[in-house]
This record gives structure tokens, sequence and C-alpha cells, in this order.
């Protein structure tokens, strides 16, 4: 009895390596492994060539030489002398740091102008498309030159601040905004452990009690469902939750003493507080407006997704409008809103990379720009870039992957 | 006249399975089908869902694989060789339960499809058939229309001209009329009892019990991927002898 | 309606009810201001705070903009006219309007081969977006890359001819051939094309005049919002082939083929265009056969179709997955190989479905190739950003050149995506 597992006893011709389909696939991946190694190899070949005629070759070692330039918003200690790996590390905190606080600021606006795209003001509903017209049809790089030029062209620069009649103030004498970057106070604990002043040993404890206060709240919420469940009223969990946010933290920098560094004017420029450069304000403005108008977008499309009918379901189950929201509208929202959300994220990630045109250090402006320059390792310098961006993207689509399959589990 | 038509059965064989056996992963989806279908035979396949009986007529022209145990149609032996699949899906002409008509093409290039590119037959020749079998399903005039503009029945009938473009010695018809209101029914039935009458080999997956008193010439039912009980049609439904053939006809029928 | 039977619970209608017109509360301009800007107090709120939005943002522009100058030659003498009056300098634009457009090294008496390339284009692409246009017209829409070709760069004309040559060689070959075999039509046309391009290599020599027709022009005088236009379009034409031919593979059951693109294709997503562009700049030189320099205009072309086309193809692989089954079921059941359901039934049906998407893709492409100003190519913003704002007479004029780069881009993309949406609404209600 022949199956179709079993070949036809001796009867093997060469046609079959195409016209069977046991054997079909392995021939044209076989004819498709040699044509990719023969055009790798071809690729390959041309690169020796070129690179032994132009008497170079590929090594990583530069990483380790000084790197001979300053970087002027660094978060880890940085100077000249410092290798230019560590100018890579400081360009890669740089680029995690702006795509981080544009992915908050464009998801805020993003939510807020998805939200008031479905008012039932008429107006606030067009402003609301102008704004995501206007934001999604114009090139981001224009959009990051634009504000960068308000940064130094509008703003005033230090010295307005100065004599007697300064054309400039400072807003609430707490902030300067500057052609150079804006001010702010900086928070630095009195009486803090440690001994210095700016040890890391307290923002931890604080954010330990944050935390705390997390979780703290969690057991507040878990303890109403505990009680709802048995009495079938829910408890006001609205003052408890307040205080086991508010209080701790309070207590806290009170026992340590938190002041505020406030900015001065000194000599021409600013000095104490926080300088934020005007580069990374630009840079994360420009993303945060840029991506918001597509976050609104996801936004309105995913509540949009959640049917009318389901709306009218819970109203007609006697659910009042907050809850209906909260229970019905929202989770099955979420489920459509955040796998592009996510994609946005990484849009930010990736688009941060136009750091270079307003001169903020992230990582293509350091290893792919200054570094690339001065050392002239082309290929090493854009592989690299090209790594630390993929691993990036890897990460984050790895997550999505498992948010979406645990969404579809409780789907069925 | 369906008994006229039960005469036609000849002695030559169409369909021979022999000890066909199919997983799903290890699912045991067909356990020994046994079967042979003589030319001009017409067989109607019932079961409760889920008894394998979809996947038994898909594997006959290669949707689905089999995996142990033989299939012959028309002498040729459904192997892995590609040329033989391709002779005989050109051969077997099958109705899905979805119709599947092509929405991007009218009913005429839905008609001409196969022909001109498997058969390799002149557009206007093609043209010609299509129209033919257009008319004997009945919706000439619709030729020019596509599928999202004809209704449900008509839709199948244009479904069962395609395949029969094809100039097809086998039909296979997967629960033809499920996806069917109610008042639609009859006129793809009445079009399946034509082709009947005809002589076409058929095989028919349909829970339509007065289709297959009416023209089938043997009943099988199958139930968790075996053939439970195969006879003709009056003694099968008068005088069904498994337990599971009573119980699934008591429920289809009780009603 | 008197006249029913008083007592019993039968009636007939013998009277008709006429149409009464509705309150003014429930219909009429009224009705729309308080339903639309005045529902609730809230909302009332809201209504107030956004006219005083509009009218912070338009106090401050309109008199920028209506009292801009358009006749002034520099910025200094724009300012003279000005006397500390806040408005606009529109004369840059003005004056720079050729540099803007061209880039600033195109030979100025030959803008007008540019502009008849432009023009042919929207008479090339009409076809491809509006289907009921007659079919007849795509044969301008084929020629019309090798006419822009010509037009653009100059030079003999016989390299267009003889590309154009090699591709209709190619297609008779393939239509030939297909009806047995698709690989044997794919192939041969491949092969005659190439033949036909090799002997059109040495006839070219041959055949070239020592003074072209049309003077020819180097790919790196070429700037302006042509580059944008040139890179835009060129790119998203050859990306979408190549993200078909991706989307198929991803599909494929064949474990290599399919991990190749996969790994192509996330690759490419998981990295920004600017990283590609570094590579088109620096380093993609290194990997072409020593001997041979290969242009900066072609290198980039090359790698921003590479990642248009890992993004169209997640496009078309949406398409493919949101066809049923069925459709890949009844084209086996016929008999149709591989090819022929791929390029009959499901691809037709599957770049139908795509269409929106794939023009999402190419917006978003085309505000991207401002990117290419990075690695110093003169597009428009990096004309802006360079000559124009670099130079003596108009050092300072931001918000007039951004502002019009920002617009000329608002009015071209917001105009492919209303087109993408009448697109989305026709597809959704059309029969086929």
């Amino acid at each position: 009895m022949s199956t179709l597992s079993d070949p036809p006893k001796g009867s093997f011709r060469l046609s079959m390596l195409l016209n069977d389909t046991r054997y079909r696939s392995m021939t044209l991946q076989v004819i498709a492994a040699i044509i990719l190694v023969s055009a790798l190899g071809y690729l390959y070949s041309n690169l020796a060539t070129n690179l032994r005629e132009a008497g170079l070759n590929i090594s990583f070692g530069f990483l380790g030489s000084s790197a001979g330039y300053d970087i002027n918003q660094t978060l880890i200690d940085y100077n000249s002398q410092s290798t230019n790996l560590r100018a890579a590390f400081v360009g890669i905190l740089n680029t995690l740091l702006v795509a981080f606080m544009a992915c908050i600021t464009a998801t805020i606006l993003g939510v807020f102008a998805g939200v008031l795209r479905l008012s039932n003001n008429w107006l606030v509903r067009k402003l609301m498309s102008f704004y995501v017209e206007i934001f999604r049809n114009i090139p981001v790089l224009i959009w990051i030159i634009i504000i960068f030029t308000i940064m130094t062209a509008v703003m005033p620069g230090p010295r307005e601040f100065r004599g007697d009649e300064p054309t400039a103030s400072m807003f609430m004498d707490l902030f300067a905004f500057t052609n150079r970057g804006v001010y702010t106070p900086a928070p630095y604990f009195t009486r803090g452990f440690g001994g210095g002043e700016g040890s890391a040993l307290n923002w931890l404890l604080a954010l330990a009690v944050l935390v705390a206060s997390f979780f703290g709240a969690r057991f507040m919420t878990k303890r109403a469902n505990v009680v709802q469940e048995a009495t079938g009223i829910r408890p006001n969990t609205l003052w408890t939750n307040l205080a086991i946010w508010l209080l701790p933290i309070t207590v806290f920098c009170l026992i340590l003493g938190l002041a505020w560094d406030i900015p001065v004017l000194k000599g021409f420029n600013f000095g104490g507080g926080i300088k934020i450069g005007g580069p990374l304000i630009a840079l994360w403005l420009a993303l945060s407006v840029y991506t918001g108008a597509f976050i609104a977008e996801n936004v309105r499309a995913g509540i949009q997704a959640v049917s009318q009918g389901q709306t009218e379901a819970a109203a007609a189950l006697g659910i009042r409008p907050r809850r209906v929201m909260s229970l019905v509208v929202l989770p099955q929202a979420l489920r459509v809103i955040i796998p592009p959300l996510i994609s946005q994220y990484l849009n930010i990630t990736k688009n941060s990379s136009l750091a270079i045109v307003v001169g903020y250090a992230d990582i293509t402006a350091t290893l792919g720009g200054i570094t690339l320059n001065q050392t002239g390792r082309a290929i090493e310098c854009v592989l690299l870039l090209m790594l630390f961006y993929l691993v990036i993207s890897l990460t984050i689509s790895t997550a999505m992957n498992v948010y979406n399959s645990s969404m579809k589990l409780k789907e069925r | 006249m369906a008994e006229a038509a039960k005469l036609q059965v000849s002695d030559e064989i169409a369909i021979s399975i022999q000890k066909m056996n199919k997983w799903y992963g290890t699912f045991h989806v067909l356990r020994d089908i046994d079967l042979t279908v003589h030319r001009g035979e017409r067989i109607v396949i019932c079961g409760p869902s889920g008894s394998g009986k979809s996947t038994l007529i898909r594997c006959i022209n290669a949707l689905e694989e089999h995996q142990k145990g033989s299939i012959e149609v028309d002498g040729t032996l459904l192997s892995s060789d590609l040329k033989n699949i391709d002779k005989i899906r050109s051969e077997v002409g099958m109705c899905f339960q979805h119709f599947n008509l092509f929405p991007h093409l009218t009913i005429l290039e839905n008609c001409t499809l196969a022909p001109i590119w498997v058969r390799k037959t002149p557009k206007k020749e093609a043209e010609e058939i299509a129209m033919h079998f257009l008319e004997k399903v009945k919706i000439p005039d619709q030729a020019d229309k596509y599928p999202g503009q004809l209704s449900g029945g008509q839709q199948q009938r244009v479904a069962i001209a395609r395949s029969l473009c094809m100039r097809p010695r086998i039909m296979l018809f997967d629960e033809p009329t499920s996806a069917l209101d109610p008042e639609m029914i009859k006129e793809v039935l009445d079009t399946m009892i034509e082709l009947a009458e005809e002589g076409m080999t058929m095989l028919c997956v349909t829970h339509e019990m007065g289709f297959a008193r009416q023209v089938a010439n043997r009943v099988i039912f199958m139930d968790q991927g075996q053939i439970v009980e195969q006879n003709e049609p009056e003694a099968f439904f008068n005088n069904p002898q498994s337990p599971r053939t009573q119980l699934f006809l008591s429920q289809i029928l009780g009603h | 309606m008197s006249d029913t039977h008083e007592h019993s619970v039968a009636f007939v209608r013998t009277t008709e009810i006429p149409q009464q017109t509705a309150p003014s509360s429930a219909a009429g301009p009224v009705k729309w201001m308080r339903d639309n800007l005045f529902a609730t107090w809230p909302n009332a709120l809201l209504t107030v705070a956004a006219f005083y939005v509009i009218y912070l943002v338009l106090s401050a522009t309109l008199p920028w903009i209506l009292g801009g100058l358009w006749t002034t030659s520099s910025l200094s003498e724009c300012r003279e006219v000005l006397q500390g009056r806040s408005a606009a300098c529109f004369s840059v634009l003005t004056e720079r309007w050729n540099q803007l457009l061209f880039g600033f090294k195109y030979p100025a008496e030959l803008y007008w081969r540019p502009t008849l390339a432009f023009l042919l284009m929207f008479i090339a692409l009409a076809p491809v977006l509006f289907f009921d246009l007659p079919r007849k017209l795509l044969i301008i829409t084929g020629l019309f890359p090798f006419a822009a070709y010509w037009l653009i760069w100059g030079g003999t004309v016989w390299i267009p001819v003889f590309a154009l040559v090699g591709f209709v060689a190619g297609y008779f070959v393939y239509a030939r051939f297909v009806a047995q075999n698709f690989a044997a039509g794919f192939f041969g046309g491949i092969v005659a094309a190439a033949v036909v391009w090799y002997i059109g290599g040495f006839a070219v020599a041959a055949l070239a005049p020592a003074t072209p027709f049309l003077e020819a022009v180097p790919s790196r005088d070429l700037g302006g919002f042509m580059l944008n236009m040139m890179l835009g379009l060129t790119c998203v034409s050859l990306s979408i082939p190549l993200g078909i031919a991706l989307a198929l593979g991803r599909q494929s059951s064949m474990p290599l083929i399919k991990w190749i693109c996969v790994i192509f294709i996330e690759f490419i997503r998981g990295v920004p265009l600017i990283t590609l562009l570094f590579v088109a700049s620096v380093m993609l030189s290194y990997f072409f056969p020593p001997d041979q320099t290969v242009d900066l205009f072609v290198r980039v072309v090359i790698m921003i179709t590479l990642f248009s086309a890992a993004y169209i193809a997640e496009v078309i692989r949406g398409g493919l997955a949101a066809l049923p089954k069925g459709q890949y079921e009844a084209a086996d059941s016929l008999g149709l190989d591989y090819a022929q359901s791929m390029r009959l039934i499901i691809l037709p049906q599957a770049l139908k479905i795509s269409i929106p998407g794939i023009v999402n893709i190419a917006v978003g492409l085309f505000k991207d190739t401002t990117l290419v100003s990075v690695i110093s190519m003169f597009d428009m913003v990096g004309m802006i950003r360079g000559p124009i704002l670099a130079s003596t007479d108009w050092n300072g004029v931001y918000w007039e050149l951004f502002g019009f780069a920002a617009l000329l881009f608002f009015v071209v993309c917001y105009g492919i995506s209303q087109y993408s949406q009448w697109l989305e609404r026709r597809l959704a209600t059309d029969h086929r």
C-alpha cells in the first residue's frame, strides 16, 4: 500500500525534485540558500577588496580610545578624556531619556486630544482634528527645527534677565526660560543620608516610599472589592487612597528636610537648579506633539471600535455612565489602543535619532556623528548604532507580543 | 425518476479509498476509512459535526493531506506528485459551504478562470462553456455581475457552474446548503438533483435528508472519524442498525 | 380620528395626519448651537476657551501674514521697510523660489525640464489613482519614468530608450510563456530584458552623440522640493513589488524563505531611517564592485526603497491575512497552481484591501525624505538650513521659510491622505 509518506519504490526521477511535494520545498529552499550565500559572498568579497585597497580594516579598538570631544548634556560623568565607549553610553542614556520623556507626554497629549476629538462640542472637535492633521502631515524633522528655532530665537538670552530693568523675568522667580535652555529648581535633602546633598540613596528611599504607597493603594482597592463582593456595597476609597499616596511621602520629605535649589543669575548665566538644554526640550516637545497626534488617532479609533451597542447594553442594564466607561468601554478599547500605542513608542525612540539636527547628544549624534567623523570608523559605528536600535525595538516588540498573546487568551 | 437515475451506476470505479487515516497533530480525525465509489454513484455523507465528514471529502482532492492509506481517483493515485494532484483537482469539482466565489471577478470570469488557466482553453470557447453551464443553473442573465450582487442561492449555483466548467467527472459538495436561508435551499437542491439525474458521480456532505432519499443511492453515516453505517437510503432511514445512527436520525428528524 | 369605533380595540386609519414642522428647539441653527456648542455648562466653558485659543492664534499670526512683504531683496531691506513693525518677510520665498524647488545647482535655463516632468506626473498618476479612467492611459504611466528620467537628467536619449525596450521585451516574453508556466515566463522575461540591456550598453556607447539634445545634469545638482518628490515617488513605486515579494515570502511554508523575509523585515523596521541613510552615505559604497562608483542619489534610493519595502510588506501581509481561507481553497480545488492563484485570485484582492495602508506608508515616506538633509543632500529642508539661511541676505528668516516648507508638505500629505480616505470609502461600498 503506497501512502503519501512512502515514496513509490525504486522510481526516483530527477524531475521529482520539482514535481513532488515532498522534495519540492526542499529543492526551492536549497536554490534560495545558494542564491543568498552567493549574494552575501559577493558583497563580502567586494567589501574585503574595497577595504584592502583603501588600507582599512574592521576593528572596534577605537571604542577604548579617548573621545576628545565634550558633551553638554550628560546623565553620567563624562569629559573629553573619556573613551568613545563612554561617549556612546552617554548617547544611549540621552536617547532613552528623551524617548522616555516624550512617550509620557505624547501619551497624555494623545489621550487628551483623542478623547476631545469625540467630544460633543463641535468647536473642540474641529480644533482637535486641526491639531491632528497639522502635525501628522508635516515632517517631524521640520517640527523639530521649528520648535528648536522657537527655543533659540524667541526665548530671551540670560543677559536679558540682568540689570535694574530686565527685559525678561523668571517665571514665579523659580523657572527661567532662556535661549540656552530651561532652568528649574532642583530638589535636595538637607538632612539626607550619606552626608552629601545629592546622595542617590535618598532618592532610592523616596522611590521605595512611593512603591510602598502603590502597593498600599492596591491593597485598599482589593479590600474594597472584597467588601463589595461580600456586602454588595463598595466603600468609598477616594480619601483613603489620597492619604495613602500623599502622607508617607510628605512625612518622608519633612524628616529628611527637602529643599529646593533655585536657579539664580550669576554673572552672564544662571547657576544652581537643573538646566534642561534647549536641544533636549525642542526634541522632547517636537516628538511629543508629533507623536501625540498619531496617538490621538489611535485612541479615537480604539474608543470608536467599541460598538455603540456595548454602551447601550450597559446602560440598559442600569450601569451609570461613569461605570460604563470603566467597566465596559475602556477594557475593550484598551485592547485596540495598546498595540499601536506601543509601536508609537517605538517610533518615538527611532525618531529621537533626529536629535542630530538640533545638536542633542543622543547615540546617533555621539557614536554615529562625532565619533564616526573623528575616527573614520564608518562601518563599525553604523553597525553598532543599528545594533542598539535593534535591541530596543526587539525588546519592545517582544513585550508587545507577550501582551497581545495574553489578551488573546482572555478572549477565549 | 429518482429510481431511473439510480440504475445508471456502472461497474467502473471512480474513487477508491483504502485504509485511509488522518491526524490533526495527535488528534485522529479519520480512522481506517474504506470507501469505493462507482461511476455514476451519488453518495450522501452525514453525521454529527466534528465527525470528519468534511475532512474526508477534502482529502479526496488533496485540500487536506492524509497520512496513511491510499486514495485513488479515476485510476490516479493521490501521491505527493504535484502532477497527480493537479490532474485529480482538474477532474474533481468542489462546492463549498461558503461558496468561495472570487469577489473581484464577474460571474463569467469566475467560471472561465480555471478553464483558461488550467485547461488552456481559448477565451472565447471558455466563455461559451461558461454560458452553457450558467444557463443550466438558470442564471445566464447575471453573467456580468459580481458575486456580491447575487443572493446566497444564486452564488451557490454559480459555484456549481464554476466547477462544472472544468468538465469534472466527480463532484464533491461540502454542506452546500447549510449557509443558505431556507427559501434558497430548494433552488440549489434542484440544481444538484438535475446534476444527479444526468449521471454525475457525486459525494455530498449534507443534512438534507429529503435530498438523500430522493437521489442518493448510498447514505454513509460517520461518527468520530469512522464510517459507522452505510446503506441504501430506504433501508438507512427506515431501519438504521447502529444505535449511534438511530440517535442521530432521531435528533435531526425528530422535530 | 374620531370616526373610529370608540369602545372597540379594532382600529382602521381613514385620515392621514399631515407632517408638521418641528418646534424651533428641535431643529435649525439654535438647536444646532445648543447641541454642539452649549450642551452643558462645562461644554459652554470649553467653547469659550476654544474661541479664546483661536483668537490668540489668529491675532498673533494674521497681521504677521497679511502685512508680509513680497518684493524686497534681502532681510535688511525688509526690516527697513517694516520699521520695527512685526510682519512676515515673504520676499525670501519669491527671491529664492527656484532654489527652494530645484536646489541651487540645477541650471536655471533648464528649469522647464523638471517642471514638464512634474506636469507629466499628474497625467501618469491619474489612471493609477482613479480606476474609472480608461485603462489605456496606463501606457502613459509606463512611459513616464523613462521620460521623466530623460527630462531631469538629460544626456543621451538612448539610455532610457534601451531601458524601456528591455522592459517591453521582458514583458512580451513573459506574456508569451506565462500561460504555460509562471516560472518560465518570469525568468524568461528577466533574461530577455537582461539581454536587451546588455546589448543596449554597447549600443548606447556607439549611438550617444557628443552633444546630446538635452544637456546632461549630474544628480548631485538635484535639490529642493524636486528632490523630495523624486525620492518619494521613485522609492514608493520601487518598493511595492519588493514589498509584495517580501509579504509572500513571509507567508511561505518554506522555513528558510520565511525566515530570510522575517529577519529582513524586522531588521529594517527595527532601525531608524537615519541609520540606513548613514549606510547609504558612508558604508554602502564598500559593497559595490571596487572599480565602480555609484551615485549618492542611487545609494539613497536603494536604502529608502528597502526601508519602505519592509513597511509595505507588513501592510500587504495584513491584506493577505484578511482574505478568507476559502479563497485559497477554492483556487486550489480548481487546480490553479501557486503562481496562478496568487496572481489571479489572492493578490488582486489583498492589494485592494492594502491600498489605504500603502498610501499611509507613502505619506510617511514622503515626509521622511526630508531626512536626506542630514547626510548633506540639499532637499527642501537642506536648502533652507544650508544655502538660504547661511546667505548674508536671508540669515534669520526662519518662520517664512519653515512655514512655507511645512505648508508645502502639508498640502501634499493632506491631499494624499484625503484621497486615501475617499478610496477607503469607495472600496467599502464597492461591489467588487
